[in-house]
């Protein structure tokens, strides 16, 4: 009976779809934020004195399966001191061109000096660019960091520094919830 | 003390190098080249979520000859490599290309006989994208940073010159070797 109004029907479509919501997110302007275990690129976290927590033991790239990472480990000692214990991290690089952002280095990580951030925006030119070396990856200087070299500020015996250390870094972390340079993957 | 004080205002002068660019960055079409996982993020960015066609690149075709830019997205084996460069070779100048994704760039994960390493090896990249496969909004954030390079590349005697200039550059610079006297 209708059956004239066929060819119309179709263009009431377009027409609801003019007073539809629009799904697209625009990126550039309003980046719609990541889940927050997101997996981007990574950070070397510090203790609260700012000593670096790597300590060199190549436990993360062994378990790259795509042999991203570089480490070379030094030994520490009194007058040149990176991180708490024996020894540190020296060299340490990350090839982004190969990096699939798994997480196994993270896992691996017995320090838990390695953990990733939720900042994706990794594009680039040229592939030398895309090798990132330590002083890209270390954490930024929060309050009450010092650069390392330096000796070890947070207690008296190594037990003490790594018992306040923790609990230093435990109130940092709730203090600045917000921050986005805290540790992304926990 | 140029002609840009003498105009009536709301005339907006430019170099032929900037309009040019402008030109060739706001309607760049590319190629798709999807050849596995990366191409799928490589589909959601023409879909509405995410919609390349906001910077003008809504036509994502298979034909090469109506292309300027190459999205390599996956890994691309040995046998596909003279595929790929075939493809490159039909698509007019200017073009550009973009690595797509770990694999593409280098080989990522895959470092054996069978995957190239790198799509370098075969033609000319110009915007190296890592990710696994990278998200939609990481391959926007490759193609606005490639029209910006679109956008302020020079034209002519003048690119020739940059080239050169470039060529020495690479040529000359240090390598990047790591100190070895630390470790002892």
């Amino acid at each position: 009976m209708l059956d004239w109004l066929n060819p119309v029907k179709g263009f009431g479509v377009t027409f609801h779809t003019m007073f539809k919501k629009v799904p697209t997110i625009e990126y550039p302007e309003e980046p719609r934020p990541t889940a927050p275990r997101f997996h981007g690129r990574h950070q070397l976290n510090r203790w609260a004195d700012g000593l670096e927590k790597c300590i060199g033991c190549e436990l993360c790239a062994w378990a790259c399966p795509a042999d991203a990472i570089y480490v070379e480990g030094a030994d520490n000692n009194e007058d040149e001191r990176y991180s708490p214990g024996e020894r540190y991290g020296r060299v340490y690089q990350i090839n982004y061109l190969r990096c699939i952002l798994c997480g196994l280095c993270v896992e691996a990580c017995p320090t838990r000096a390695l953990t990733m951030t939720n900042e994706y925006e990794l594009a680039d030119d040229n592939r030398q660019s895309l090798i990132w070396t330590k002083e890209q990856l270390l954490a930024p200087l929060r309050e009450g960091m010092e650069a390392p070299p330096h000796p070890m500020r947070l207690g008296e015996t190594e037990e003490d520094y790594y018992r306040s250390g923790r609990g230093a870094d435990r109130q940092a972390d709730a203090g600045t919830e917000s921050d986005k340079d805290s540790e992304a993957v926990r | 003390m140029g002609i840009e004080e003498k105009l009536p205002s709301g005339i907006l002068l430019t170099t032929v190098e900037q309009a040019a660019g402008l030109v060739r960055k706001s309607s760049m079409w590319p190629a798709t080249f999807g050849l596995a996982c990366c191409a799928i993020e490589m589909m959601s960015v023409g879909g509405p979520h995410y919609d390349l066609a906001r910077f003008g690149m809504e036509k994502f075709g298979a034909t090469p000859r109506q292309a300027d830019l190459m999205i390599v997205a996956g890994r691309v084996s040995q046998k596909m490599a003279p595929v790929l460069r075939q493809i490159y070779d039909q698509m007019p100048e200017p073009k550009w290309v973009i690595a797509m994704g770990v694999c593409a760039s280098s080989g990522g994960m895959f470092n054996n006989y069978a995957i190239v390493q790198g799509v370098d090896h075969i033609v000319p990249v110009d915007m190296y994208l890592p990710g696994c496969p990278p998200r939609p909004e990481m391959l926007i954030d490759a193609v606005l940073k490639l029209h910006d390079q679109v956008q302020n590349t020079k034209l002519g005697a003048h690119r020739q010159s940059e080239i050169e200039e470039e060529e020495r550059r690479l040529l000359r610079r240090p390598l990047p070797l790591i100190d070895q006297e630390a470790a002892s």
